[in-house]
């Protein structure tokens, strides 16, 4: 069973048809790759997926069970599947430590030497472990979206979303966000990734789709999107960006 | 001058005719401006996360609340609240609780529009991000929200308390035992003193104020640590 069915999948904003008929199938392990224009509707597509947007027709499975059913957490939905944002969204005014401890001690009552020492750990493995006792504010802009990732994964989530999580770093500073999510990539995570890095993409996606106007114009592996695309828009998209 | 007369009378400013008679005077603002700020911090705090709320119904009281507080003067409502009392409760309310729930009822709407604006004024990315980690609507307000947003909001609620504080001086009118009153007392008593009496009195207020207003500059730069950090 794939981890996230998207069937058929449209959101209105007012009149305004934001998401139009949108499929995908995500089986576990998979890391998939969204590009597009500004306002093509990416953020909004993955946002869908846990719920942080409603949508109005069609359906998103995760493990089979639709996720706007009225039977479904919405907050066990979340803790399952982590999201990192463009601008980190730390909380300002809790340390790096607790930024990452929060969620397992209020949602999932892990007691509090063991949610810090898996922080910690998290820490450890994006590479910040020396931060945990700081503010998010004293932080670089790398630090804080790493931390962001480490709070994410504190809750043990099943996918992994990301929504441009290096638009806002400085040049020097995006690899280190990168390295960290080719690890997740590498050992397995699922991944929804918005993103406009195409080093990355080649690397580590399984798939690429091209998003134009909340339809998905064209969905390949990397190496035929990068090297063989089929639609014009996509052809012209890339050149923009590559 | 008759500066005697103030030092004379000085203990009945500071606190009435306790320990034998009621309490009164500068203690008796300083108990109703208290219970007031206790009162008016919890009575605006939910006005104003109602007024927040999503839901139609629970957002409709709030507003009629705030809007209708915020177009009547504390004298009216000590009035009502004094006047009216009797009719709704078939007893009279005395003065010091009628006072007291006016200032309540008055600087709750204020607190409320502060809570209100405070918490929208924070990115919606911090919501976002605690509901996105699983934490429910109420514990991303308790844990995320309203802690930045308080503090925040620091500067403004002492501004109401202040003003709150020297409102208690309406209390006055309905009889109440506080400061103004003990000051009005003495006056007429003794008659020849009435500049000494009242600038002793509004020194006292100033002096309350003061503290508040200080206090709260010294909490501001305490909770200030994570935001005068960094960049
Ligand atoms: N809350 C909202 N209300 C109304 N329209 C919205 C809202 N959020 C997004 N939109 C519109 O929906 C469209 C898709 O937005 P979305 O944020 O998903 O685009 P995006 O592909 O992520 O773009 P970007 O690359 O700029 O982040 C845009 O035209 C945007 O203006
Ligand atoms: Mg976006």
């Amino acid at each position: 069973m794939p981890v996230i069915e998207v069937n058929k999948l449209n959101k209105w904003y007012g009149d305004f048809h934001v998401l139009k008929d949108i499929n995908q199938t995500v089986e576990k392990g998979e890391v998939l790759v969204i590009c597009g224009p500004s306002g093509s509707g990416k953020s909004t597509f993955i946002r869908c997926v846990n719920r942080l947007e409603e949508y109005q027709k069609g359906e998103v499975l995760f493990n089979g069970q639709d996720i706007q059913a009225k039977s479904v957490n919405v907050n066990q939905l979340r803790a399952d599947i982590g999201i990192v944002f463009q601008q980190f969204n730390l909380y300002p005014h809790l340390t790096v430590l607790k930024n990452i401890t929060l969620a397992p001690l209020k949602v999932k009552k892990t007691p509090r030497n063991q949610a810090e020492e898996n922080g910690l750990a998290l820490l450890e493995r994006v590479g910040i472990h020396d931060q945990a006792h700081k503010y998010p504010a004293e932080l670089s802009g790398g630090q804080q979206q790493r931390v962001a990732i480490a709070r994410a994964l504190a809750m043990r989530p099943q996918v992994m979303l990301f929504d441009e999580p290096t638009s806002a770093l400085d040049p020097e500073m995006i690899n280190e966000v990168l390295n960290v999510m080719k690890d997740l990539a590498r050992e397995g995570m699922t991944m929804l990734c918005v993103t406009h890095e195409m080093g990355f993409a080649r690397e580590v996606a399984d798939r690429v789709i091209f998003m134009d106007s909340g339809i998905i114009v064209e969905e390949a592996p990397p190496d035929v999107f990068f090297n063989n695309p089929k639609h014009d828009r996509t052809k012209a998209f890339l050149k923009e960006i590559l | 001058m008759h500066w005697d007369i103030v030092w004379q009378n000085f203990d009945y400013f500071l606190w009435g005719a306790f320990p034998q008679g009621p309490l009164g005077g500068l203690a008796a603002s300083i108990l109703l401006a208290a219970l007031g700020i206790f009162g008016a911090f919890w009575l605006g705090l939910a006005a104003g996360l109602m007024r927040l709320s999503k839901r139609i119904w629970v957002q409709i009281p709030s507003i009629v609340y705030i809007e209708i507080i915020r177009g009547v003067p504390l004298l009216m409502l000590i009035f009502w609240f004094y006047f009216l009392a009797p009719v709704i409760l078939g007893r009279r309310l005395p003065e010091f609780e009628c006072a007291l729930v006016a200032l309540i009822v008055f600087t709750g709407a204020y607190i409320g529009e502060i809570v209100r604006a405070g918490v929208q004024s924070l990115p919606r990315g911090q919501m976002e991000a605690a509901r996105g980690t699983g934490l429910s609507h109420a514990q991303a307000m308790t844990h995320i929200i309203l802690p930045q947003a308080l503090r925040n909001m620091i500067p403004s609620f002492v501004n109401q308390f202040v003003s709150l504080t020297k409102d208690t001086s309406l209390a006055y009118i309905i009889g109440v035992n506080e400061l103004t009153k003990a000051a009005t007392t003495v006056n007429n008593r003794t008659v020849v003193a009435p500049t000494e009496i009242f600038i002793t009195i509004a020194l006292l207020y100033f002096v309350v104020c003061y503290v508040l207003t200080s206090a709260s500059r010294r909490m501001e730069k305490h909770l200030s640590r994570y935001q005068a950090r960094g960049r």
